[in-house]
């Protein structure tokens, strides 16, 4: 969760990732943040994230974006 | 059939009748017969290809559907069976390497098939001109003459995104092909989108027994004759001016250039959304909800918002079912460590940006047309949008020493100026060659017919003053419903709640605006909907 | 319940005031024909008339400009009415002919054949004013689906606002003067012009790759044909004495050889100018297209003549009551001629 964090405040540091939701529905997030923050997940933590997980539900807040990341974990 | 014809609405009032009268369980079943009516209309054969696109897709997502079913029936199996623990796995590993490759070519033969078939369609000709050009005199290919599909362009794309959404399970597989069949062929659809998801029309009614609302038909009613408002008084007038323009590029050079420029703009606004309204509110009129496709574009202030708010569902498409598929396929993985090793992190990983954005707006110029000019559109968009994210810092660095220079009048000026971009851009929609585009953009600046422009020769374009003022306040009318609708809600809620007798005299002054200066009938051409010949 | 009726009467009442508002737009927004281009009034002034006619002319502006109906009656007796109307096609003049013998029955039909050379309506505009005027009738939809060009819509002829609604830029005085009432403008649907101008050299006709009729040219010829004879009605052709467009020689033999096999009369006016007594120095006021009054009053003293011999035509200056309608017909006529004198400076 740490180096997830990380990573968002490396790409928006004016944002509070640990308490903002709606990082999608309110805008905060644009497509292009989500391709850069998916290709530095993807080497983090050495997972493929496929487009079929880019859904607004995955991404709207630092604790989704985390349980997403577990779930591709998990299906290794 | 064209949106603004006799025989259009005569059908809509026609179809909304019956469809009122039937029994709720077979509503859907007579969309579909008014639709397939509707598409044979444009010419019977044509049908054989929305047919096939439709079985196919319809069979590949079935079939997707299948291979998920028995992969998690398969692996329970081998989860159950009483093998050695290495013997499992490595059966569960080779099962699950042949499904997801049965899978992968179930996709990719679906998919490819189709966009073949609107490849060949609508680009052959095209790519034969390329190789003309190649070839060189007396060894020419002739060109094919294929009638373009109805709509090829669109439905292609909704057949296509409804396969991704079953393969991500974001829906499941719909097993009644005629429905499937109704969501691809939706008569208001297939004329210019929007390009609607499977789930979205679902949840619209598309196939639920609608009963009959006062509010729907009258509020469906009240938007097509806005669309027809849109594109009768305004768009269609102004069409005369632009298509002379357009029509004589060694008569019309420097200041027509601007003149075509926002003139064009506007066209382009008040014929694509107007149509949209008709389309929305022809399905409003039978209780079903399409998505919206514009938010008032000339509102935003950058042209990254721009694009969020013109031809909303075909970005959402090419985002969702290009730009992350790409950003995130294995290539632009490897591009992204390879070019984060050699250029550093900082610009090594905003090259998956840029090469997937390259590559979808390169696709998305590719889609609006078969010729250069709109792939250069298409690029000239993803250059700027570039840059623009280049100068983000800049500009917050700006607005950081300068905090005065926000609020309402930079607001504005960020609206002014992302129409004029606009404005510029929409040029490559005009012109087919992109030298004459350059050549014709130079004479901006060196031909100096500003002059003869303003004292006479805008009045010598096929608009007369009394359209060039009708135009006007037709624009006012609309920056005024524009501005309601953006800060307040539905114009149409709004009036609702007036007292009858305002109600009837906006909705019937509407209507004898529309009858009285609308530009149709002798004396005016019936101009197709740019968007018509996709 | 209450709220129910409430609703039902206020919506009646709210369409019947629209309806008729834009029925009073319509008729504001319609060309009312009384100046400049008058022609459009032509064919609606017909139902006017009493309906008692011995001969009926029908065709287009070599009838209406060519044969003066007062002379006619003056020195023949014979009550007679043009029903032309401008470039009147021949599936056009089959129509109108059909719809005048709902309300009459003449003697002799007069038909100038010039239009058989057009197999297809030219103009929309031309159509508008030969169609427009008729009543509604199945003589109205044929004449509107024989006619209608591509662009049009047959829609466009039931609600005429849907042509002419861009006229509201163009509104005159006019046009709020005659909505609801008319000025004629012909005289038994003659078309009167009292001023001269000599025929110069009017070109010969270049030749044609064709000189065929179109098919459904004389299948129309033929529907004229057997209307009239269906109704015991006598049917001349001619071809008034205009010298332009040209008459070509091989259009008037077939028009010869068809007369000839149907048992029908067909004088060609061109060929016996002399007889008639015209002169193109003063019987025309276009050089050669139309007769002007000079030239109409001689050919109806011919044609007048030639109808009272060839198909007995009753004298009927007895009548009374057709003479008291026609010394009024003649005053207005002659007021007509001192009118238009005045207009072109003529003594």
């Amino acid at each position: 969760m740490e180096e997830l964090l990380e990573i968002l405040e490396d790409l928006h540091p004016e944002i509070d990732f640990e308490t903002t939701e709606n990082l999608i529905t309110d805008g905060i997030l644009d497509s292009l943040d989500i391709v850069t923050l998916v290709s530095e997940i993807s080497e983090n933590f050495d997972i493929a994230v496929s487009a079929k997980y880019i859904t607004p539900a995955n991404f709207n807040s630092a604790q989704a974006i985390y349980e997403m990341i577990e779930t591709i974990q998990a299906e290794g | 059939m064209l949106f603004t014809s006799y025989s259009f609405i005569g059908f809509v009032l026609l179809l909304a009748l019956v469809y009122y009268l039937a029994p709720g369980r077979h509503q859907w079943k007579l969309l579909l017969l008014g639709s397939l009516l509707f598409y044979a209309f444009s010419g019977p054969w044509n049908l054989l290809y929305i047919l096939t696109t439709s079985l196919t897709v319809w069979g590949g997502a079935l079939a997707v559907e299948k291979n998920y079913a028995d992969k998690k029936a398969r692996l329970k199996e081998l989860k159950k069976a009483d093998l050695p623990p290495d013997q499992k796995k490595a059966k569960t590993a080779a099962f699950k390497k042949k499904q997801a490759a049965d899978l992968k070519r179930i996709m990719v033969l679906t998919i490819v098939f189709n966009l073949l078939i609107l490849a060949v369609v609508k680009y052959t000709n095209f790519l034969i001109s390329n190789i003309n050009g190649v070839l060189g005199e007396g060894r020419q290919l002739s060109l094919l003459s294929i009638a373009l599909p109805m709509g090829i362009s669109f439905y292609t794309l909704q057949a296509i995104g409804y396969l991704v959404d079953v393969h991500r399970e974001v829906i499941p597989a719909e097993k009644n092909y005629f429905k499937f069949l109704l969501f691809i062929s939706f008569f208001p659809l297939v004329i210019q989108g929007p390009i609607c998801r499977f789930g979205e029309v679902t949840e619209g009614r598309l196939f639920a027994e609608n009963r009959f609302s006062w509010k729907n038909v009258s509020f469906g009613l009240e938007r097509i004759l806005w669309g027809f408002f849109k594109k009768l008084v305004i768009a269609d007038r102004i069409s005369a001016a632009v298509n002379t323009v357009i029509g004589d590029t060694s008569t019309y050079r420097g200041a027509y250039i601007l003149f075509l420029m926002l003139m064009y703009t506007i066209e382009l606004y008040a014929d694509f959304t107007g149509g949209i309204d008709i389309t929305i509110g022809v399905a409003e009129m039978l209780g079903i909800t399409l998505p919206e496709n514009f938010k008032r574009p000339y509102f935003s202030q950058s042209l990254k918002e721009y694009w969020r708010r013109w031809h909303i569902s075909m970005c959402e498409w090419f985002r969702n079912y290009l730009f992350y598929p790409v950003s995130t396929s294995k290539p632009i993985r490897e591009l992204t460590k390879f070019s984060k090793a050699r250029l550093g992190k900082d610009l090594g990983r905003r090259i998956p940006v840029y090469v997937s954005s390259f590559v979808v707006w390169f696709a998305t110029g590719v889609w609006h047309g078969a010729s250069w000019n709109f792939i250069v559109w298409g690029l000239l968009n993803w250059a700027v949008l570039m840059i623009s994210e280049e100068l983000e810092p800049l500009y917050a660095g700006f607005h950081k020493r300068f905090p005065g220079a926000s609020g309402p009048a930079y607001s504005v000026f960020c609206m002014i100026r992302t129409f004029l971009l606009v404005c510029f851009m929409n040029l490559f929609d005009c012109y087919a060659k992109i030298g004459e585009i350059l050549s014709l953009l130079g004479s901006v600046f060196t031909v100096h017919n500003y002059g003869a422009f303003f004292s006479g020769g805008v009045m010598e374009l096929g608009m007369s003053g009394t359209d060039y003022a009708v135009t006007g306040l037709g624009i006012l009318v609309l920056l005024a419903v524009s501005i309601y609708e953006e800060r307040k809600g539905s114009v149409r809620e709004m009036i609702a709640e007036r007292p009858y007798i305002v109600r009837t005299l906006v909705w019937t002054g509407l209507f004898v605006a529309v009858l009285l200066i609308g530009a149709y009938g002798a004396g005016y051409d019936a101009s197709q909907f740019i968007y018509n010949r996709f | 319940m209450k709220k129910r009726s409430g609703i039902i009467i206020r919506t009646v009442i709210t369409l019947a005031v629209i309806i008729t508002g834009l029925a009073l737009l319509q008729r504001l927004l319609m060309p009312k024909y009384v100046d400049g281009i008058v022609e459009g009034a032509f064919v609606k002034e017909y139902y006017s008339e009493e309906k008692d006619h011995d001969v009926l002319f029908i065709g287009d502006c070599e009838v209406y400009e060519n044969f003066s109906p007062k002379v006619l009656w003056e020195k023949y007796g014979i009550n007679s009415y043009i029903r032309g109307s401008a470039e009147q096609y021949i599936f056009q003049s089959y129509y109108l002919l059909e719809d005048a013998l709902r309300y009459e029955t003449p003697k002799v039909v007069v038909f100038n054949i010039q239009s058989l050379q057009f197999n297809e309506a030219q103009s929309e505009a031309y159509n508008r004013m030969s169609i427009e005027g008729m009543r509604w009738s199945p003589s109205k939809v044929g004449c509107i689906l024989a006619s209608m060009k591509e662009d049009e819509h047959f829609i466009e002829y039931v609600f005429p606002i849907l042509r002419y609604h861009s006229r509201w830029k163009e509104l005159k005085s006019t046009d709020f003067e005659y909505m609801f009432k008319t000025k004629p403008v012909t005289f038994n649907g003659y078309y009167m012009r009292v001023d001269a101008r000599p025929a110069e050299n009017v070109p010969k006709g270049k030749p044609l790759g064709d000189y065929s009729f179109g098919e459904n040219a004389w299948k129309y010829l033929d529907k004229i044909r057997d209307l009239c004879a269906k109704k015991g009605i006598d049917l001349l052709l001619i071809k008034a004495p205009s010298l332009y467009p040209y008459w070509y020689d091989e259009w008037n033999e077939q028009c010869e050889e068809y007369a000839r096999e149907n048992g029908l009369n067909y004088i060609n006016f061109l060929g016996i100018t002399d007889e008639v007594g015209l002169d193109y120095n003063t019987d025309t006021y276009d050089g050669g297209l139309h007769m002007n009054l000079s030239g109409a009053e001689k050919l109806a003293d011919y044609l007048g003549a030639y109808l009272q011999k060839e198909y007995g035509l009753e004298d009927r200056r007895s009548d009374a009551h057709l003479s008291e309608v026609w010394k009024e017909k003649a005053a207005a006529y002659d007021a007509e001629i001192e009118r238009q004198k005045e207009l072109y400076g003529i003594e």
